[in-house]
């Protein structure tokens, strides 16, 4: 590896580990400010529930993290670029999926992956194990074309 | 002030994940893609997370949630491995979890359609899952208060 690569991979990792400070930071505030755990499903979850009680710190949350993405797509729109291959009914139903069982779960990878993890809850370490494994056995059986004849070849592909 | 916070902590989550690279899908499929060109970011954005809120709770004292004389597994069930399991399977399909398919909701239409279909699904679980077993249960509380014979 040239340096140059070495100086572009020690980058990507500062702002990784960067990045994960300030979802972390990010936790910290809302528990402390809230009460609340910072668990996407969750939050999103209670505010789709018909008799819900507390839904403004919820959608205050929401709205947040969706207008803060709003501007950084148009400041960086390369952050959000969707580069991968694959039929969008495949992304679709990946999507369904992935709120069905992250609801079901009680749990996504910021409720169970970082402030399960955090409080050293067993559930939430057992989650995480499984949907990071159940994830890259689904990434590599569509990697082999498992699921692609499914969605339809006639599926439009995802060409940004 | 309350939902000022919540606010701001919504912000300073999407500027995070967006560091982190975790609104293209193509970062996470390749952390999930072992056999390939494999990219390790995604746990290095979770070690940062678990970092700073796992030494802040430490710090504050709000080590468990619950008693540490129960069985540190004790919660684990079914339902929460196949939620797991399911989760897991539509995060390798599409290449987005919740946090960062609803930051990426205004930065076009396929995250869009992808964020759309995952309301979708939380919705979808909550009516024929949870409602469905909370009136099972209200049931049956229903029953026990009942004197037996009336």
């Amino acid at each position: 590896m040239s340096l140059m690569e070495n100086m572009v991979a020690f980058e990507d990792v500062w702002k990784s580990l960067a990045g994960g400070g300030l979802i972390g930071l990010s936790a910290t505030v809302l528990l402390l400010g809230t009460g609340r755990v910072a668990g996407i499903t969750g939050i999103l979850g209670g505010l789709l529930r018909v008799p819900s009680g507390d839904t403004a710190w919820r959608a205050a949350f929401l709205a947040g993290l969706a207008s803060a993405g709003a501007v950084m797509a148009w400041w960086v729109p390369a952050a959000f670029e969707v580069t991968v291959d694959r039929p969008v009914a495949l992304l679709m139903v990946g999507g369904s999926l992935a709120g069905f069982g992250a609801r079901l779960g009680s749990g996504c990878t910021s409720g169970h992956g970082v402030c399960g993890i955090s409080r050293l809850s067993g559930r939430s370490m057992v989650a995480t194990c499984v949907f990071v494994a159940t994830g890259m056995v689904t990434v590599y059986l569509t990697n082999l074309g498992a699921f692609v004849g499914l969605a339809g070849h006639a599926a439009q592909g995802v060409h940004p | 002030m309350k939902h000022l916070i919540a606010f701001g902590s919504g912000v300073v989550f999407a500027m995070g994940l967006v560091l982190g690279g975790m609104t293209r899908p193509a970062k996470i499929l390749a952390f999930l893609d072992v056999t390939g060109h494999w990219d390790p970011g995604l746990a290095l954005v979770m070690a940062g997370a678990l970092i700073v809120h796992g030494g802040a709770i430490r710090l504050l004292g709000r080590q468990r949630s619950v008693s540490l004389r129960e069985p540190m597994f004790a919660g684990v069930d079914a339902r929460l491995i196949a939620g797991a399991g399911v989760f897991g399977m539509g995060w390798g399909l599409c290449g987005y979890c919740p946090g960062p398919a609803l930051t990426s909701l205004c930065a076009g239409s396929v995250p869009a359609v992808v964020a759309s279909c995952m309301v979708m699904g939380i919705g979808l679980h909550d009516t024929l899952v949870d409602v469905p077993q909370r009136r099972r249960e209200k049931r049956r509380v229903e029953r026990a208060s009942t004197p037996a014979g009336a």
